[in-house]
């Protein structure tokens, strides 16, 4: 199967000197969600502003089902629907008029049963002659969804679609980008969150400082980042691990009143049963107990040094 | 030619302009009267005729000159500025659409708004002078092309700008000035001669000039000279935009 979309050895420097992507290579198939997962300022908009048109690349090539973005820049945007990461509306327009406006930039003859489709589905038909600027912040992120839906992409960029956004919509926006996927529309989303990547993406890039770090099947990607830590607040002070305890993976806690437990949740044995019975035989109080994920920092922390190793 | 998308931006910017129709209409034939009462009654008292033309007749291609001129830059100057400010561009920049499709629309519909101040601004002074038009045809055509022409480059002025401050600076500064000192209420050969000359330099006198001959077939300058200036205008105008667009220049980073 080929891919629909392309990046090649992509580079972009700001004119401020920033460098935001520092060859970025990618290859998307057709009909998958793939989430692009990295901390701020990693380069996912950029990426995603140049396969749009919107940002100049520096150097390198994009292309999307075969049609360069430079040359064919046609053929290549009427196939991209794009969910920018800030709201960016005009405050006086209806919402069915800017819904409108999206549909008919990208040449599509208007076609008024499809608008009022998306926008039952997302919620907003009843709103469709509110001015954008009586709209709730979230209602004004489903305005962009549905501008992008109005001229039904083969491809769509969500650039972080649930950032300040309830529960409910999150859920609600999963759903519908399920939903385009059984269409076969290809999705590129960005994120922060792992567990959105994990809900709802089929494939995982992780990008930071400019550089794809790596792109994974969900599911590998999710093995290496489940390390959970369990830290066990006792009640005296222990110097280093009971010997007691010797034989499970325990760290010392830097106040001296700890002990840290990392394991793979994922994993078929996690070790808590055993480890939870010896504590209780070495006669050690507990105080309280937390847990802690690998934070998305600390994985990219150790995806960096892996590759530079 | 993705013509649903230049309908579309057509569209979208003049239900803008339907929106405050109202506004729109009263605000020209207000200042039009004003103009009537303070230079027709003020200066017309002591100035009769000008080149056998009635001075309050005189002025009316002038005003509408004008008007025409200044609204065609703040309608398209404002329409690009806008989205760009409030970030909005990015659809107009990752849509399937050529710069020569994104400038028709826009500035089709600025020329548009223009166009309708125009015609309104001459309908109300018939309340106050009577006019004929000697060339009716190369009226309208001189009205067209200087909305247009002005329109394209209120739209560079838009992109231009990067605050609302230099959206206000080319058209108090240098615009209005032009528009006063090209012979929109008086007759350059009325000026000193070393005015004159300089006065030549001016291109918007081209355009008052060949309007007014439209008019009452008197003109400052030779009419053909006329329409070879606002004919290098809009090419200048459209070269610019061109190559704006090709480089990004201030809409893409
Ligand atoms: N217009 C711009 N001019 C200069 N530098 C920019 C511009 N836009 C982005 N950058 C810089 O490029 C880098 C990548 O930014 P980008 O917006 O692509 O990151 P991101 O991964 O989308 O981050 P976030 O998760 O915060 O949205 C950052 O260092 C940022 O400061
Ligand atoms: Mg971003």
């Amino acid at each position: 199967m080929s891919a629909i979309l392309s990046i090649h050895d992509l580079k972009k420097s700001y004119a401020s000197g920033q460098v935001a992507l520092k060859g970025v290579t990618l290859e998307i198939e057709r009909g998958e969600i793939i989430a692009l997962l990295g901390p701020n300022g990693a380069g996912k908009t950029t990426l995603i502003s140049i396969v749009c048109g919107i940002v100049n690349a520096s150097s390198g090539s994009v292309t999307v089902d075969g049609f360069d973005i430079q040359r064919d820049y046609r053929a290549a945007r009427k196939l991209i629907g794009l969910v920018p990461q800030e709201v960016a509306l005009e405050p006086f327009e209806k919402v069915w008029n800017t819904v409108r406006l999206s549909r008919g930039l990208f040449g599509k003859q208007r076609d008024d049963a499809l608008l009022e489709r998306i926008l039952r589905r997302l919620s907003l038909w009843d709103k469709r002659d509110a001015r954008i600027n009586e709209l709730s912040g979230g209602m004004k992120r489903r305005v962009l969804i549905a501008k992008a839906l109005s001229h039904e992409p083969r491809v769509l960029f969500l650039d972080e679609p649930t950032a300040g956004v309830d529960v409910e919509l999150r859920k609600d926006m999963w759903d519908i980008v399920a939903e385009l996927r059984a269409e076969g529309v290809t999705i590129i989303l960005t994120t922060h969150y792992i567990e959105e990547a994990e809900a709802i993406a089929d494939r995982v890039g992780v990008i930071a400082r400019g550089e794809i770090l790596l792109v994974e099947e969900k599911a590998a990607l999710m093995e290496r980042m489940g390390r959970k830590h369990i830290v066990l607040q006792l009640a005296e002070a222990v110097e280093g691990v009971p010997p007691a305890l010797a034989h499970h993976r325990l760290e010392p806690g830097a106040d001296g009143h700890s002990l840290v437990y990392t394991y793979d949740a994922r994993g078929p044995r996690t070790g808590l049963t055993q480890l939870l019975n010896d504590l209780a035989a070495s006669g050690l109080r507990l105080k309280d107990v937390q847990t802690r994920q690998s934070s998305l920092e600390e994985i990219f922390v150790d995806l960096v040094r892996e590759k530079a190793e | 030619m993705n013509i649903t998308a230049i309908r579309a931006i057509y569209r979208y910017e003049m239900m803008r302009f339907f929106r405050t129709l109202l506004q729109s209409f009263l605000s020209p034939v207000i200042s039009t009267s004003l103009y009537f009462v303070v230079f027709g009654a003020a200066i017309g008292s002591r100035i009769q005729e000008v080149e056998g033309v009635s001075y309050g007749a005189f002025i009316v291609p002038g005003l509408v000159m004008l008007s025409v001129i200044t609204q065609s830059i703040s309608n398209a100057s404002f329409a690009i500025y806008f989205p760009k400010f409030i970030g909005t561009t990015y659809e107009i920049l990752s849509a399937p659409v050529s710069f020569l499709e994104i400038v028709t629309g826009y500035v089709g519909a600025a020329a548009t708004k223009a166009l309708f101040i125009g015609l309104v601004i001459l309908a109300t002074s018939t309340l106050f002078v009577d006019i004929s038009v000697a060339h009716p045809v190369a009226m309208i055509a001189f009205l067209l092309l200087t909305c247009l022409s002005f329109s394209l480059m209120g739209f560079i002025i838009g992109i231009w700008a990067k605050n609302f401050e230099q959206l206000q600076l080319v058209p108090l500064l240098i615009v209005t000035p032009l528009v006063f000192l090209g012979g929109s209420f008086y007759s350059v050969n009325m000026l000193p001669p070393v005015w004159q000359t300089i006065a030549l330099f001016n291109p918007v006198l081209y355009l008052i000039s060949g309007f007014r001959w439209a008019f009452f077939g008197l003109a400052d300058v030779p009419v053909g000279m006329s329409l070879f200036a606002i004919a290098v205008f809009t090419g200048v105008c459209m070269g610019v935009i061109w190559w704006i667009f090709r480089t990004g220049w201030r809409l893409r980073v």
